[in-house]
């Protein structure tokens, strides 16, 4: 295999993971502060490239101007279902909390099919189809535009974090539930902020994914898979090591596609994840249990 | 006499009826009437899988199911009515639904589009002696274990491929540009497994002008079809065979675009390219590919009927493969019902033994089954996307047009 194909397949590797790390940033930010695992993922990403779909259709929006809309309409509902539902089921066994959200998830994918049918949709923005070269280096417009607003969401996501009182506040109940609640923090509202930022970043991430990728109800289920060894591999809990793990599954899916067969890529991601496993469980950048 | 003791009266005089009927009603119930009785219309259990990822195709399909009733009545053929059963485009799944619309009282099972979930729906149908006609699935061995139930009209893979090879050798004579190297994309299911076998197998035999350079099998429900595309590239094909489904071969078509990838051709066997859903979402990009696959001859009488009714029914959609033989399929039940004149099993399979359809709606002489339930020799079209429609130009007495061929550059649309 030449040098070039090489590095094309790795920047474009790197630039699908960059967007595939964001829509794992969203799975990760729940489980590790209201340690509840959200089966219900690819669903509410999979809402987020439906609105930012209308959006296109009846504005003539980017989907990438979409993302502030999309990110805002899915934080609500990520806000709202913490309150109303999840809230009331997180003293239960974890099995009931899975299934709950999974029933979710097949609410979803029931409405969404009821509204927009099976079949795939897409959007035609003007530079769909366009690339631009150096040297022997191609990438596609739509693919560099989804990485660099992946990345934007994602600084402004870590930086919520780190700068932020709120942010700080709810990282404290990641840490110790019962310290923040001693210390006054509110709770129930920072879990409920929390599964709205984690949707928010579903539906910022689905008005990017929009733009390489058509949408259609049933795509949901292998982007929530997507996601969990995104999330593994990276390290449980850790937001940092979502991007990692994005990048790395991109990348190596990409290697391992041109290297053996594109129908080895799935297999070889999911090879690594049992490698992380077994090497490192808590995941490339997660902290260890103690 | 009160009015309430008259209807007491009449009670009990109909009592004795209603003993009678319940005595016949339980004997009824004891006799499996439901495939033994003359009866004024047949259950169909149409098993198609109209969720998951091949969820498109399976509806693209009902679509030729919902416009054959009304087509065939109108044609002295009896009653159909429907059961609808969902493979959810998994295998297992359409094993249960078989077994759950045989259960509910089907008396035939049509479908199921594809090759894998097919020889489940089969597998169901040779067990509970009810017969299955095949709408879609070219996996050879379909009917060649020696199944008694199970009859298909559609070409296996090898005939598929054996046509394939024909109608290129004619497109590439017709118009002085003969590809030296092809790279082979190719899913990796059931049905683009057995196809990409077939043709490897044939080629030699068929002395085509070109070597197939590289042979990529790739998983048809990814997401990123960029190294796929890579690969391709990285072989400098002349051109591309692509055996696809339809959401990978407009990702597909993406990508050829966006890595400039320009082709003498894209030659396509198998669904996807030649779809409504490929032409509105490539537009320009997806016109030129010529799909060889088995098609609809509109230059026969039923054709047109079909065509008709289909304008009424789905106005601004073309008509592909999907909707002439899942429509053929209902012909093929029909025929058979009449014929039989009654919904019992072994009448049905009796009558579907001895079919003989000359004016049904897919090229070919029409439809005959050899004793191993296959039609033997199902021609297959050169079709052309042209200006988003999917026209035939091979061969030639169902063409409608003439090819284009080498296709135009990406830049030149």
């Amino acid at each position: 295999m030449d040098f070039w194909t090489l590095t094309n397949a790795v920047a474009s590797g790197l630039l699908i993971g960059l967007v595939y790390g964001l829509s794992a940033l969203g799975l990760s930010v729940i489980f590790g502060v209201i340690r509840i695992v959200n089966f219900a993922h690819g669903e509410i990403m999979v809402m987020g490239m439906f609105f930012a779909l209308v959006m296109f259709r009846w504005l003539g929006m980017d989907p990438l101007l979409s993302v502030p809309l999309a990110a805002g309409l899915m934080f609500v509902f990520g806000y709202v279902l913490q309150r109303v539902v999840v809230s009331r089921v997180s003293h239960l066994p974890e099995h009931m909390q899975f299934l709950l959200l999974a029933a979710l998830a097949i609410m979803i994918v029931s409405a969404l099919l009821l509204i927009f049918g099976p079949d795939a949709q897409g959007v035609e923005v003007d530079y769909a189809w366009e690339s631009f070269a150096f040297g022997e280096l191609i990438i596609d417009y739509p693919k560099m535009f989804a990485a660099i607003a992946a990345v934007i969401v994602a600084s402004l996501l870590l930086a919520f974090f780190k700068y932020t009182t709120t942010g700080k506040a709810i990282r404290a109940c990641a840490d110790n539930r019962m310290g923040a609640q001693v210390v006054g923090l509110n709770v129930d509202r920072l879990y409920a902020l929390t599964f709205g930022i984690g949707a928010a970043c579903l539906g910022a991430a689905g008005a990017i994914i929009l733009l390489l990728f058509e949408v259609h109800p049933y795509l949901a289920p292998g982007y929530t898979l997507l996601a969990f060894v995104i999330v593994i591999i990276g390290g449980l809990g850790s937001l940092f090591g979502a991007l990692v793990g994005g990048i790395l599954i991109g990348v190596s899916e990409a290697i391992a596609a041109i290297l053996f067969q594109p129908s080895m890529k799935t297999a070889f991601s999911f090879g690594l994840l049992i490698l992380v496993l077994l090497l490192r469980p808590q995941g490339l950048l997660g902290k260890a249990a103690r | 006499m009160s009015d309430k003791m008259k209807d007491m009266k009449t009670s009990s005089a109909s009592r004795r009826t209603v003993l009678v009927g319940a005595g016949a009603g339980a004997v009824a119930a004891a006799v499996p009437l439901r495939r033994g009785l003359a009866a004024s219309r047949i259950k169909v259990g149409i098993l198609l899988p109209r969720s998951g990822p091949q969820a498109q195709t399976g509806i693209d399909c009902q679509r030729g199911a919902d416009i054959a009733p009304d087509v065939l009545r109108a044609m002295g053929y009896p009653e159909l009515e429907y059961m609808l059963g969902d493979t959810e485009t998994k295998v297992d799944i359409a094993r249960a639904q078989a077994e759950k619309l045989i259960d509910a009282g089907a008396h035939v099972i049509v479908g199921a589009f594809d090759s894998g979930q097919t020889m489940a729906a089969a597998q169901v149908c040779e067990q509970r002696n009810i017969p299955l006609v095949v709408n879609i699935a070219a996996v050879p061995k379909l009917t060649e274990l020696g199944y008694k139930w199970v009859f298909r009209s559609f070409p296996t893979g090898p005939m598929i491929v054996g046509d394939a090879f024909r109608n290129q050798k004619k497109l590439f004579g017709m118009n002085g540009a003969t590809p030296k190297s092809v790279a082979l994309l190719h899913v990796n299911d059931t049905f683009g497994t057995s196809l990409a076998g077939a043709l490897f197998a044939l080629t030699p035999k068929f002395k085509m002008p070109y070597k197939i350079v590289e042979k990529i099998s790739y998983d048809p429900y990814g997401r990123d079809f960029s190294a796929e595309v890579r690969k391709v590239k990285a072989a400098k094909p002349e051109a591309l065979w692509a055996v696809s489904r339809l959401n990978d071969a407009i990702a597909i078509t993406k990508e050829l675009v966006r890595q400039r990838v320009d082709l003498m051709g894209i030659l396509s066997t198998g669904p996807g390219w030649y779809e409504d859903a490929y032409l509105k979402a490539t537009g320009k990009y997806g016109n030129d590919v010529i799909n060889l696959a088995p098609w609809i001859d509109f230059k026969k009488e039923m054709a047109r009927k079909m065509r008709d009714a289909f304008r009424n029914k789905f106005p601004g959609r073309n008509m592909n493969t999907n909707h002439g033989y899942t429509f053929d399929a209902m012909l093929i039940v029909a025929d058979a019902f009449k014929r039989a004149g009654s919904t019992r099993n072994t009448d049905l399979q009796t009558a579907l033994q001895t079919t003989n359809i000359t004016n049904n709606t897919t090229i070919g002489e029409g439809i005959k089954f050899n004793k191993k339930g296959q039609v033997p020799h199902v021609p297959c079209a050169a079709v052309q996307n042209r200006d988003g429609k999917p026209l035939v130009v091979l061969p030639e007495y169902a063409a409608v047009a003439k090819p284009t061929w080498p296709m135009r550059p990406w830049t030149k649309r």
